[in-house]
């Protein structure tokens, strides 16, 4: 035997074992891969959005025989919230001919950002990832639909400005933005520096490390001592019960405390027990089971056991329903794709063109059963995030309930920041290629 | 058996010194660069080029790098990862700042940042040493990673926080990038990692290589037979850091094609030292079979079910992966805690006397 012969065995058996792979999809069913991630430190809000997700695919399934009566396929691929893993899963599925990837992380959706012009498959980062992203004419690949993040922290400020009665009365007040410390949680802060300079209030910046989500203790401190008038957070995972936990605990006023959509898990707010009434979060979803949707979810596929939630009161939470709201956007986007290529079975390609074109509007959103879940919401070549309204929801210590109207992000003021953003990407990509694709087409 | 090595007889000094003296060995290692570089192409798909062999062999550097300061010079370290994300800051601010030049020159001399910064870390092994080491190495893990969070300028100020592989060709063919075809990047990744090892096994087996060994056997005796301990130290730090960098660099523009700084978290460090102990402390093969374990076999792992058609959901699969990875570990350690390089060392001994074990 050969010195090396080890090695060669271990090479050997790794390309036996894979190379059989890459089984052939059905010919008659829409290939969807989900990334998503039961596991790891972020699994806390993960696992709902993946149930959420599939279920909805699922009853899909079950209900109608799938889109325009074509089969989903879907198929979990375990991330772990890891950039690694994430390019792993993706590397291991877009051969099967995925149609849409929801990477559902802002580190991995960065890698894909590049990828997805090249392999022609688009990618939907529902409400996350690059908020420069939204501009359709340099990244004609990513949507990240319903609004982005710089919209939410505007409505953030808005909401506040509400508050205090008027956006010109916020001059000299304080708002304290916390945050994890990796690029999701630091991709408001331009906007937010923007806008306390238009008007005029301080913005103290409580940086949250993503190794130490679990101990916030000197953040909160700081807080205590600066006490801002108001608190913005963009957390996630462990993150967010600990640092609502910290605010009860201080004794911050927590109907001044407000958090991102993706703050405002039932059990992140659960985690402050009785302190934590009056917790705010932006919202774009309903919450709670009591839509006709969920309903058939409940009914075709929690009932049947092809769920992997158990028992259905996990049905209806937020971040369960927020993967609800993003497998609506992929079968909406597919059914359009379907009715625009006049054809069943549609290709990456093609979905793009359903994503690009999506306009659910109100008798739409009722006739999916969504009615009140939902507001409507547009996708445009030029903008694909919609920039699209989103309301302010408050913790009662039980349950999620709207506190606002649908509240319009900074359009005027938020644009022209995504488009500068989107070239400042482009010309460090350089050379990064123009868009080919026309509007609306493949 | 194959081991037969009647008839080979060695007449120069040169002959019986050499890396490979038994002539199956060289037969072997050829075979395995004839393998790598002609056989796996070959039937390789494009997942497994880019899931398992870019990445394994990305993890090999970064292994033979941490090999040279704690196996070969015995100085623990916990920076690899952080060191890993100098090379490939470094290799974005110079393929950015520079871009007419050749991005392979680029990736290269990243690895030049990363030793002088090894080097800085490296001053207080003079002192300190052991596990204290550790927790030194430990401090410049946080705060480099700190810096790749806080200083915009290593990012280009980039709102993300994030690098992204900026798009370059080699002779007309795109290299790096998201148009770069996984085989041309694996061909370059081969080759880098390849030269590398060899100018790593030169550098081992001759004086430094020694020097390194006779600090890390005992360091006074060391110095009482004229080796100067300091710079001994530091080049086994700077040696080890520019691998560790280069295996950045590569590991951002050829396999992730974007990076966050979490990427260089202290989880990068110790995947880099689990290959080091698993495959062999001292051992530049252990490096290979250790990056090999640890990456490819976890891979595979949680591929596998789904392509023999085992329906498992995901999340079960990963529960179920660190378990066997783990297992396994425990198990290799407990059969031959000198790792798998040893493990082979033995096995071939048994080979070369076969049948005659005595």
């Amino acid at each position: 035997m050969f010195k090396p012969m080890a090695l060669a065995f271990s090479v050997a058996s790794t390309l036996a074992v894979v190379l059989p792979a890459v089984p052939a999809q059905a010919e008659d069913s829409l290939y969807v891969p989900l990334l998503t991630y039961r596991t790891g430190p972020y699994a806390g809000s993960g696992i709902g959005i993946a149930d959420g997700m599939h279920d909805y695919l699922e009853m899909l399934n079950q209900r109608d025989g799938g889109i325009g009566g074509v089969k989903i396929a879907i198929e979990e691929c375990e991330t772990g919230y890891n950039s690694q893993k994430g390019v792993e899963c993706y590397e291991a599925t877009k051969g099967k001919g995925a149609l849409v990837y929801n990477p559902w992380s802002t580190g991995i959706t960065l890698q894909l950002i590049p990828k997805a012009g090249v392999d022609k498959i688009p990618v939907l980062s529902m409400a996350y990832g690059l908020s420069a992203a939204a501009d359709g004419k340099t990244f004609p690949w990513v949507f990240n639909p319903p609004m982005t993040y710089w919209d939410g922290a505007s409505v953030a400020v808005k909401y506040i400005g509400g508050k205090e009665g008027g956006l010109a009365k916020l001059k000299g007040k304080t708002i304290g933005f916390i945050y994890l410390d990796a690029p999701y949680g630091k991709e408001p802060i331009p906007l937010l520096e923007d806008l306390a300079k238009e008007y005029g209030f301080k913005l103290m910046k409580y940086p949250v490390p993503g190794d130490k989500m679990q101990d916030q203790s000197s953040q909160w401190l700081n807080v205590q001592s600066d006490s801002p008038d108001w608190m913005i957070m963009w957390g996630w995972g462990a993150m967010n019960p600990t640092a609502v936990k910290e605010a009860a605990k201080i004794g911050y006023p927590m109907d001044h405390f407000i958090g991102v959509w993706f703050s405002g898990g039932d059990d992140d707010a659960k985690a402050g027990g009785a302190g934590a009434k009056g917790f705010l979060t932006l919202n774009f979803n309903g919450t709670g089971a009591g839509y006709p949707a969920l309903a058939d979810i409940k009914k075709y596929v929690v009932a049947k056991g092809l769920s992997q939630v158990k028992g259905d009161d996990r049905v209806g939470e937020n971040n369960y329903n927020h993967g609800v709201y993003n497998s609506m956007l992929i079968a909406e986007a597919i059914r359009n794709a379907q009715k625009i290529a006049g054809k069943k079975m549609v290709d990456a390609a093609d979905v793009r063109a359903g994503l690009e074109t999506l306009n659910i509007d109100a008798a739409r959103i009722e006739a999916m059963g969504l009615k009140d879940f939902m507001a409507p919401m547009k996708v445009t070549c030029d903008d694909h995030s919609g920039e699209n309204s989103v309301y302010v929801q408050q913790w009662d210590g039980a349950k999620w309930t709207k506190v606002s109207d649908w509240i319009e992000p900074m359009k005027d003021k938020i644009r022209p920041m995504l488009v500068a953003d989107a070239k400042a990407y482009a010309d460090k990509n350089a050379p990064w290629p123009a868009r080919t694709e026309a509007c609306g087409g493949r | 058996m194959l081991y037969r090595e009647v008839g080979q007889f060695k007449t120069t000094y040169a002959a019986d010194m050499a890396v490979f003296p038994i002539r199956q060995d060289r037969i072997g290692i050829l075979a395995m660069v004839a393998i790598a570089a002609v056989g796996v192409p070959l039937v390789a798909n494009d997942f497994v080029l880019t899931s398992i062999m870019i990445p394994g062999l990305i993890f090999t550097l970064a292994a033979i790098g941490l090999n040279i300061l704690t196996g070969y010079a015995g100085q623990i370290s916990l920076g690899t990862g952080a060191f890993m994300g100098v090379g490939a800051y470094a290799a974005y601010k110079l393929a950015n700042a520079f871009p007419e030049v050749n991005i392979l020159v680029w990736i290269v001399t990243s690895g030049v940042f990363s030793a002088m910064i090894g080097v800085v870390f490296g001053l207080p092994s003079l002192r300190i040493k052991g596990l204290y080491l550790a927790v030194t190495t430990l401090a410049a893990q946080f705060f480099l990673e700190w810096c790749f969070v806080r200083i915009g300028w290593l990012t280009d100020y980039s709102s993300s926080g994030a690098i992204e592989a900026v798009r370059r060709s080699l002779a007309g063919m795109p290299i790096t990038g998201p148009e770069a075809e996984p085989l041309t990047r694996y061909f370059v990744v081969l080759a880098l990692v390849i030269g590398l090892t060899w100018v790593t096994s030169n550098l081992v087996h001759g004086r430094i290589g020694r020097t390194w060994m006779m600090v890390r056997d005992m360091d006074i005796a060391a110095e009482l037979m004229g080796v100067r301990l300091l710079p001994a130290k530091l080049l086994a730090f700077a040696v080890s850091s520019y691998l560790a960098g280069v295996a950045g660099a590569m590991m951002v523009f050829f396999w992730l094609g974007a990076a966050e700084p979490s990427a260089f978290g202290i989880s990068l460090s110790f995947q880099v030292l689990f290959m080091v102990i698993i495959g062999g402390l001292g051992s530049l093969l252990g490096s290979w079979l250790g990056a090999a374990f640890i990456w490819a076999l976890p891979v595979v792992l949680k591929f596998a079910p789904g392509l023999v058609g085992i329906e498992i959901a995901s999340a079960t699969v990963e529960h179920l992966n660190s378990m066997i990875v783990g297992a396994l570990i425990i198990f290799f350690l407990i059969v031959e805690p000198h790792g798998l390089a040893r493990l082979w060392a033995v096995t071939k001994q048994k080979l070369r006397v076969w049948p005659f074990p005595w």
